[in-house]
């Protein structure tokens, strides 16, 4: 019978080390499948997060054979003879084997100022197809994190963690820039405070999302043009001089209250 | 109230567990309100089982079918039902549904448009006009995003990887709060409030197939019960037509109604559309009677009546089951299911991205091409902790309960899109109710310790035990075994078979043994979803041997058909003792009576 052998990386914060696993091979199945035979077997207490298994969720990242992907999209066929590695998501702090502290995502994820919307018309907010699209291709994110732990920028720079946001969450403020109801502007803020600068646009965060959304092209390019567009504009330049002690923070647009 | 808990401790007005989409909607109510209020979830924030819901959400705004409203919603609710439902709840959800849209864009979601900028709402089964506001096939990812980004810019404190044990009293029995776990470090948490709400979701884990993700182990139903509330309709059981039957490693994962709705039919292995043998006579005078008249339905909606492939969930569930059991089935044992006759690849990938992406990926399948291949799979639990439809509070004071969890607003069988427009309708009812109770003055005043110190005691015993079972086998055996003896065609002596098993599933829970530490170690997990799992079995083998008829998602091989004296009860399950494995009482309870004016929304249009 035709057998996986599967080398998971154990271990906690204080270090660990790859054990190895031989299961027989099930036709279709994807690495979270054996995974979850080796818990039912072998290693009861390994541990992993995992939630809906298809590829909706984005709870089951890891790295396989170093590449950032889902483990319930990763079909054990498709991948090259011989053993398959998976380890934790480098870029985040490690809790327990492959269940890492991503809570960078969410601390993140609470600076961003809120969308503005004006008040809702009677019969409900007009908007286009067209206008909407824009943003309901960002809107596709599952919050996965691979953009984030394949962006070396972090990755292989803790510094940077205070100062940039990542792939997801400029994504996210350019995902709100485009909304068709926004009245809030974030592009001063994505400057200085989310560090779209340190983003030079090599494209690795496009090529692990599993929902191929165009993150470099579509959301992260688009915003550096808009911030370039106000921040470099002398006309903008001098209303920012102007306007600087009325116009309300990005923190305390955060907080407004609901509409 | 100040309590000194020897634990991690914190005090909140409103405590809400699960932060799917009713827990999140509970929370902005809450927060509005004024109250100090917090979400307690057992994953990560947004990763709730919302997230899976793909079709759309039912709300009678009349964008695309201009004759739509509440009253024809309500009457669909309560058909699909099988007039078993909470007329009430039905009435308020379909009263209040397009509000809730309205607001989710409000908050940011980006729905699909109708040529004219409103939001474009599409067909599923049930529902007499295209009803569904929807996303692709990804509209619960939208909605869980939009409230998760509303909650917060709201500043609500969120737990994550938090999972709840048990719930607390006070000594006057009210809701005083819960105890908890932190997956991450396996240390002990508790959290007083005046009010709680659950919004825990399904149970669907506890079935061989299922559509659920892991979370779906009846927590929030559980935590009722050992509280004192009641369950009802728990015998109400949705297997939802469309799941994946192959490979084997996803049987059971949703394939959206929305393919139907968006003009997939059923074909057995002979090439029949053979749900037109399948229409009950309650829906024949609005089902199409030949497959031209259902084919002119999908070009234009006033040319012919809607294809039987339309009916409600359980209807054609059944039809499948029927089919397969006949020897008509596909080589893995399910029917056909076929757009790519009908639409083109681009109509496909922009209506249906997911389910494309979906079987291509996990099963080779190119949908714009082939067939899919899909079976019956447990989606959703109708019955569930009995709330008072205005305020879903519970019969515990403190308790609330909104979503899944809850029960009535579905009855017998819920139709697709009434789940995500369920849970911001309730959800916010939830909040509403919690908010009232505690200005009413009338929270908890003291936090009984020794019902944190039994529920730790319990959750510890299967690290410090050696030598017995994996809480693995013991799962597998009973999805196995509620697959078998209370899945989707139930006889009368199976059922009896599986009340006495699960006797046996509860002693082997008291020696299951747990290797490793307390750190995020999901075989220590799974031994503390196991005692909720089998309670609700408990509860669902329990009403499915009281309910001696077939109705909606309960269907009896011994009793094939829908008995009236049966449509005017519920079973409801208590549970005396404080321990998870007390004994359980079940009893009939009288569904409320509908008032004569929305009786008689019943008899129009028929």
């Amino acid at each position: 019978m035709a057998e996986v052998t599967m080398r998971v990386w154990r271990g906690d914060a204080s270090g660990g080390d790859f054990e190895t696993y031989t299961l027989p091979k099930n036709e279709g199945e994807v690495v979270l499948d054996v995974v979850h035979r080796i818990q039912a077997t072998e290693a009861p207490d390994l541990a992993c997060r995992w939630n809906c298994k298809a590829g909706k969720c984005g709870s089951c990242s890891a790295e396989i054979n170093g590449k950032p992907s889902l483990m319930c999209m990763t079909r054990v066929d498709e991948l090259p003879e011989g053993p398959i590695t998976v380890t934790p998501m480098k870029t985040f702090p490690i809790i327990r084997d492959l269940v890492t502290d991503v809570s960078f995502n969410f601390a993140m994820a609470e600076k961003i100022p809120a969308l503005l919307p004006p008040p809702m018309p009677a019969e409900g907010y007009r908007m286009f197809q067209e206008d909407v699209q824009r943003g309901q291709e960002f809107r596709k994110c599952i919050e996965c994190f691979l953009c984030q732990d394949v962006c070396h920028v972090i990755r292989d720079h803790e510094d940077n963690k205070e100062h940039y946001a990542g792939p997801r969450f400029l994504m996210r403020i350019a995902e709100l820039e485009m909304h068709p109801l926004d009245t809030n502007d974030r592009r001063e803020y994505a400057r200085e405070e989310m560090g779209l600068g340190f983003c030079n646009i090599t494209k690795c965060c496009t090529e692990v999302c599993p929902e191929g959304i165009h993150i470099t092209d579509n959301a992260l390019i688009a915003l550096k043009e808009r911030v370039v567009d106000a921040h470099y504009d002398p006309v903008a330049w001098l209303g920012r001089k102007i306007l600087r002690r009325t116009k309300r923070t990005a923190a305390e647009a955060a907080v407004q209250p609901a509409p | 109230m100040t309590t000194s808990s020897p634990y991690e401790h914190h005090e909140y007005d409103v405590l809400i567990i699960g932060a799917g989409g009713a827990g999140l909607r509970a929370a902005i109510e809450a927060k509005q309100r004024g109250l100090s209020v917090a979400l307690v979830t057992k994953s990560l924030l947004g990763k709730a089982h919302t997230v899976m819901a793909e079709g759309g959400m039912a709300a009678a705004m009349g964008n695309v079918s201009a004759e739509d409203n509440w009253k024809v919603h309500f009457r669909d609710t309560m058909r699909g039902g099988k007039m078993l439902n909470n007329y009430r709840m039905a009435e308020l959800h379909a009263k209040e549904s397009p509000d809730r849209v309205h607001e989710l864009e409000q908050w940011g979601a980006l729905f699909d448009r109708t040529k004219d900028g409103k939001i474009l709402q599409r067909d599923f089964g049930g529902h007499r006009y295209a009803r569904l506001a929807h996303v692709g096939d990804r509209t619960g990812l939208e909605l869980i995003r939009t409230l998760q980004q509303k909650v917060v810019s709201m500043g609500t404190d969120v737990y994550m990887e938090c999972k709840v044990l048990r719930l607390v009293h006070d000594s006057d029995g009210r809701i005083a709060g819960c105890v908890a776990y932190w997956r991450p470090t396996g240390e002990f948490v508790t959290f007083a409030a005046k009010a709680i709400i659950l919004a825990t979701g399904g149970v669907g884990k506890a079935w061989k197939f299922t559509s659920n993700s892991w979370e779906s182990t009846g927590d929030g139903q559980a935590l009722a019960l050992w509280a004192g509330a009641k369950l009802i309709d728990m015998e109400c059981v949705q297997f939802h037509p469309t799941g994946m039957v192959w490979p084997l490693s996803v049987r059971g994962l949703l394939v959206t109604e929305g393919v139907r709705g968006d003009g997939g039919v059923l074909r057995n292995s002979e090439g029949e559309r053979f749900m037109f043998r399948y229409v009950p006579d309650m829906f024949r005078a609005e089902t199409a009677e030949s497959e031209e008249e259902g084919d002119r339905w999908y070009e234009d909606h006033n040319a012919g009546r809607r294809p039987p492939e339309l009916l409600p969930r359980d209807e054609v569930a059944r039809a499948i089951n029927s089919e397969v059991k006949a020897g008509r089935g596909s080589p893995h044992g399910g029917v056909y299911l076929d757009i790519a006759t009908r639409r083109s690849a681009e109509y496909i990938q922009r209506r249906l991205p997911s389910m494309y992406h979906q079987f291509m990926e996990l099963a080779g399948v190119d949908i714009t091409r082939e067939a899919m291949e899909i079976g019956p799979t447990c989606h959703y639990i109708m019955g569930g902790v009995k709330v008072d439809a205005d305020t879903t509070a519970t019969t515990v004071p403190g308790l609330f309960a909104a979503g899944e969890v809850a029960a009535g607003l579905h009855g017998a069988n819920r139709l697709g899109g009434n789940s995500l427009s369920d849970l911001v309708v309730f959800g916010r009812r939830a909040g509403m109710g919690a908010a009232d109770y505690i200005e009413g003055g009338q929270g908890a005043t003291d936090f009984n310790l020794a019902e944190v110190e039994g529920a730790i005691a319990e959750a510890l015993a299967p690290l410090e035990h050696t030598g017995g079972e994996s809480p693995y086998d013991v799962h597998r055996d009973l999805q196995e075994m509620m697959q078998t003896n209370v899945g989707i065609i139930r006889t009368g002596s199976e059922i009896a078979d599986a009340i006495e098993q699960l006797e046996t599933f509860t002693e082997r829970v008291k020696n299951l043994s747990v290797p490793g530490g307390r750190k995020y170690n999901p075989g220590w997990n799974l031994a503390t979803d196991l005692p909720s799992m089998i309670t609700v079995a408990k509860c669902t083998a329990r009403g499915a041997i009281e309910r001696k008829e077939s109705r909606g998602g309960h269907t009896r091989d011994d009793f094939p058909t829908a008995d009236p004296e049966y449509g005017k009860i519920n079973f409801a399950h208590s549970m005396s003792g404080g321990t998870w494995d007390g004994e359980i009482t079940t009893e009939r309870s009288p569904l409320l009576v509908m008032p004569d004016e929305l009786a008689s929304l019943m008899e129009e249009g028929k």
